[in-house]
């Protein structure tokens, strides 16, 4: 077990490098960098900029550098020093906007992701167990409901129902009085009241695909021999389709994770947008649109480096699931 | 020198209802088991004999389920009533325990807990894919002490110490390590082995063998039933031994049943079957096996014209006439063979004796 | 020493099964195809869903006609209209008569918020005709015709059946057009992603080895980075000066970049599985050539399903679209896909005083689920031997 871990996180730094230097890349394609967009901006707005203050400013950021070695300086920060870079459009520390972002993406995420399999599971088992009922039917026709909405979409409409019915906005993982407070009891509880609309949204489409995953998964499960097999034992059925099938499709379920995790967060950065939650979506887009080349590269850098670790935290939970897997 | 009766099919159908029509899976079988033989059932694939030996256990896979007929089940004494033995049989068990309880298994609730009592402690199965059969997952000491725990009152302790003696009884080198080993980690021989001692772990009346050495090579299958007839010897069950091979029929079998079509061909004694065969299909079939001491050039192996016709298409009157050489127009299209005794418990379906 | 003649028979399988194998036989005379069809249509959903995909389909083909106006035509004293709901019979003196009509507009002034809006005046009729003539639109760029399926026969009084937007374009129309963009994007997006992963996954089987290793390591990598931010980052990059066609095809490009590796890991791991499969190893034993192999026996089994999973992937890609469209990082007018339209419904005013700017969502909807009970069907089908 302990030689599977060490492998696995051998694997992974290849993959962390070849993150960073996506994400450094794909800021850098578009044409100009945040210095043309703001002297495009103050243009419009008839200002001009100083020549040296430029001058200053490319210097500060080592804008006129080749890219690798704008890379080169941007990781040795991270790795030394814990810092981003600096975020021009906000002018402070990408570090400093960073953090807490991040925090409520990963406990956005997870929660998603435990309300996703607490749903899955049970619906999976009930419509594979009873294959073709009404029930199987229904769960089936509303997992391609799920499937079909898209994320934003579900989000739009629940504003809409709770603006228009019961007039109050869903928005935001706070209330007024919680926003800006430091973190207390109150403050986490309050979260929890305001967490599960966007969480439900996140989840909905990772549901309907897990439901139908579980479901195929337990039906393959049925069909072999060993169940057979446990049945000519004298089990009672109920004993063992927990014990045999549901515990053994119980393993490419967890191992879904890997695809599910990077849904998820994908739903919580487009949700988050539309329901303005304090999360890492609406300060990426901005950071996009406004060229804040630093604090856009490391949210798509962490945002897929927790996606990377989701995955690897699944590969072990499997892994203590299936000797198979274990002892390879 | 008949023992005592253990299991009495009498006109039992299994019919599997699918979109595409009413498959017949098994249409009308009657025979008899008794306590320590074994009867080996012979025939094609999907002749319906799998699905015998499954109805036996009400384990017949949807959309299938009997229709008609009774399995009655003479339980012997020793299974009757609450509990059972604990230690393994003396060398010929029970011998010849009379029955005093008799259960129609057809018709009992597939999923009520009778018919589960009566799964892995009075009757127990093995299979074909040994690879297959056991849960990848589990270790093969969970698989064993599964049954044991379920049936007896034993702890794991002793259940533990119960499947090591059953793993070295059906040999299995250093049988304590190998409880917790999984499956995957055995050979295929090994694997079969485990399938048996799971299967003996309640001491049953009857074991019931699907194919048992389809899956393993030559030499694991002539140790695998070299083991069955031991521990036939040891515990005292009767064995129904499903086999499309004649050769094994030759080695293993007290009483043979030759099914085809999902019908009882013939039945009788092993060496009256093998040295006077009445039923055409019979005789085909052994003339299909390459003979000993015969010079290879003047061999000419027979095979049987023909398929086994469509499921949905069935023949009418005799399943076997389409392929039969003393067809007989007219007659073995118009009326399904019946029962025919030919004394000392032979019975042949066969319109060709049915004067005699 | 077996029983059975060895040309008859296959291996016996686990023996419920064994009837399965029998029925087998009932239909051996019927070709794959015959087969696949038999087995989608009794999959009444997917049929379902194959025949709206074609509706969708054909919406698209016929935009121009179809629309009873162009989506870019700004009418800023209809700001906010509501969907005019097509009557098709009046009452008269003998009784209803065929003639399609809707109710005319009438301004009210808001006394809180003093702003214009827009109610039904059942008083007013606005006559509405099959086949009319309106604006003049050039048919797939060919030729010039102003023919219209239906519209208001008074070119002064608009109709917007499903309501206009802020600045009075018709949502009806905007929503056709959108049709063909959305759908098209699907398409050659599925088109881009299924040559990069043939190419990718065919190199991948076919030299193996590090080659392999290396292509796998690489879907797995892009498998493995959350796609929306990925998205909008390329996105992103793409210059805001291009015109739009550049713009639509980059996106289309952007959205498969990341789609083919699903397609590449299924024509890799169907080549695969298939090299050892037992009646691919006997149609080399029976000594057909290298390309008889795979022409006559591996390609026919696994074009079946390469075909269900293309099916299966356009809901992705139309998906991905709108939402890049919706974040305004993707597709902008003069170029409107649904997901350019729902950008109206982004911020909950808007959505609250004109509830029908969510109705693209439906369009969506619709598609996505139609694609995917047509996939599925077609994906069951695909493998008519399996049960």
């Amino acid at each position: 077990m302990l030689q599977f871990l060490l492998r696995r996180l051998m694997f992974m730094i290849p993959t962390l490098i070849a993150i960073s230097i996506v994400a450094f890349v794909i800021i850098q394609l578009p044409p100009g960098d945040f210095l043309t967009t703001m002297v495009a901006s103050m243009a419009a707005q008839g200002e001009d900029m100083d020549q040296s203050a430029m001058r200053a400013l490319e210097e500060q950021y080592g804008l006129g550098q080749p890219v690798h070695i704008q890379y080169l300086k941007w990781m040795q920060g991270i790795i030394l020093r814990g810092d981003f870079g600096d975020s021009f459009g906000w002018n402070k520390p990408v570090a400093e906007l960073l953090w807490s972002r991040l925090a409520l993406t990963f406990v956005l995420s997870l929660a998603s992701l435990l309300f996703v399999w607490v749903v899955a599971f049970p619906i999976g088992i009930y419509s594979a167990v009873k294959q073709y009922s009404i029930g199987d039917y229904f769960a089936t026709f509303i997992g391609f409901l799920g499937l079909a909405t898209p994320n934003f979409l579900l989000a739009l409409i629940l504003m809409y129902i709770a603006f228009k019915f019961f007039n109050q906005s869903v928005g935001g993982l706070f209330s007024p009085e919680y926003q800006e407070a430091p973190w207390s009891w109150g403050r986490v509880a309050d979260l929890l009241a305001h967490l599960w609309v966007p969480v439900v949204i996140i989840g909905t489409a990772g549901t309907a695909s897990l439901i139908r995953v579980m479901r195929a998964n337990l039906l393959d499960e049925l069909r072999k021999p060993y169940v057979v097999t446990a049945r000519a034992k004298g089990l009672p059925e109920w004993r063992l389709l927990f014990k045999y099938p549901v515990r053994i499709a119980l393993n490419p379920f967890v191992s879904t994770v890997g695809w599910v995790l990077p849904t998820l967060v994908s739903g919580a950065a487009i949700v988050s947008i539309v329901l303005s939650l304090p999360t890492t979506g609406p300060l990426l887009i901005r950071a996009l649109l406004q060229q804040d080349m630093y604090l856009a590269a490391s949210f798509i850098m962490l945002l897929s480096i927790l996606t990377v670790i989701g995955t690897l935290v699944s590969d072990l939970l499997l892994a203590w699931l299936d000797p198979r897997i274990r002892m390879e | 020198m008949d023992t005592p009766v253990l299991i009495e099919i009498k006109n039992l159908k299994t019919h599997f209802f699918l979109d595409e029509g009413t498959v017949q899976a098994v249409n009308g079988v009657d025979f008899t088991i008794h306590q320590h033989k074994t009867l080996c059932v012979v025939g094609e694939s999907g002749c319906g004999k799998s699905v015998t030996a499954r109805s036996i256990l009400q384990i017949v896979d949807q959309p299938g389920r009997i229709v008609e007929g009774e399995i009655l089940y003479h339980r012997p004494d020793r299974l009757s009533g609450v509990g059972l033995s604990e230690e393994l049989p003396s060398p010929n068990g029970a011998g010849g325990s009379s029955s005093t309880e008799i259960i129609d298994l057809a018709a009992l609730d597939p999923r009520g807990r009778q018919i589960r009592e009566i799964r892995g402690q009075d009757i127990s199965m093995i299979f074909q894919e040994p690879m297959t059969s056991l849960s990848p997952i589990h270790t093969v000491g969970n698989q064993i002490t599964e049954a044991i725990k379920l049936h007896t009152d034993m702890l794991d302790d002793e259940a533990d110490e119960h499947a090591i003696e059953l793993l070295r009884r059906v040999g299995i080198p250093r049988p304590a390590e190998r409880l917790e080993t999984y499956p995957f980690e055995l050979s295929g021989g090994m694997r079969q082995r485990v399938m048996i001692a799971m299967a003996l772990s309640c001491n049953p009346a009857l074991l019931i063998a699907d194919e048992p050495t389809t899956a393993v090579d030559v030499t694991t299958q002539a140790q695998i039933l070299e083991l069955l007839e031991e521990l036939q010897d040891d515990f005292g069950m009767a064995i129904m031994l499903i086999t499309h091979d004649l050769g094994v029929v030759a080695e293993m079998a007290d009483d043979v049943v030759v099914m085809y079509l999902g019908q009882v061909a013939e039945r009788g004694d092993v060496e009256s079957i093998f040295h006077d065969p009445k039923h055409p299909y019979t005789q085909a079939l052994l003339k299909s096996i390459p003979k000993l001491g015969v010079s290879r050039t003047m061999q000419r192996l027979d095979s049987i014209r023909g398929m086994v016709p469509d499921p949905y298409n069935r023949p009418t009157g005799c399943m076997f006439g389409p392929r039969c050489d003393h067809f007989m127009p007219g007659r073995c299209d118009a009326i399904n063979p019946p029962a025919i005794q030919l004394g000392d418990g032979r019975e042949v379906h066969c319109l060709l004796y049915e004067d005699e | 020493m077996a029983v059975t003649d060895a040309k008859t028979l296959p291996p016996e399988t686990v023996s419920p099964r064994a009837a399965d194998a029998e029925i087998e036989s009932s239909v051996s005379v019927a070709s794959q195809w015959q087969l696949m069809w038999w087995k989608f249509r009794k999959h009444r959903a997917a049929m379902v869903g194959g025949v709206v995909t074609l509706i969708i389909y054909v919406i698209a083909i016929f935009v121009e006609f179809l629309s009873p106006s162009s989506p870019g035509v700004i009418r800023a004293d209809y700001t906010w209209a509501p969907p005019q709901q097509l009557h098709f019979f009046r009452q008269t003196e003998n009784g209803m008569r065929w003639d399609p009509y809707v109710n005319g507009y009438k301004v009210e002034i808001d006394p809180e918020a003093l702003r214009r809006t827009f109610v039904i005046d059942e008083e007013q009729i606005v006559d509405v005709g099959f086949f009319v003539r309106g604006e003049t639109y050039e048919m797939w760029g060919l030729w010039e015709s102003d023919l219209h399926l239906i519209g208001s026969t008074d070119a002064e009084l608009p109709v917007y059946f499903l309501g206009a937007d802020r600045m009075g374009r018709d949502l009806l129309s905007s929503m056709i057009y959108g049709t063909r963009v959305s759908m098209s994007i699907g398409l050659l997006g599925v088109f881009l992603s299924f040559f990069l992963g043939i190419l990718l996954g065919g190199i991948s089987g076919f030299y193996g080895g590090t080659v392999d290793n290396l292509i796998q390591r690489a879907i797995e990598f892009i498998r493995s980075i959350p796609t929306i931010p990925l998205w909008m980052g390329l996105a992103a990059a793409l210059p805001t000066d291009w015109p739009p066609l550049r713009i639509y095809f980059g996106i289309t490009i952007i959205i498969s970049f990341i789609g083919w590796t699903g397609l590449a890991r299924v024509v890799r791991g169907r080549f695969l599985s298939l090299r050892t499969e037992d009646f691919v190893m006997a149609a080399r034993l029976d000594g057909a050539s290298e390309l008889t192999t795979i022409w006559r026996h591996m390609v026919p089994s696994f074009f079946s399903h390469i075909i269900a999973s293309l099916t299966l992937s356009i809901p992705g890609m139309i998906l991905a679209e709108t939402s890049l469209s919706f974040l305004e990082l993707g597709l902008r007018r003069p170029v409107v896909s649904w997901g350019v339209l729902l950008q109206e419904a982004q911020n909950i005013r808007s959505v609250a005083t004109a509830s029908w700017l969510l109705i693209p969502g439906l369009a969506v909807l619709v598609a996505v689920l139609a694609l995917n009970f047509l996939g599925d069907g077609l994906r069951d089908a695909a493998d008519p031997y399996n049960r």
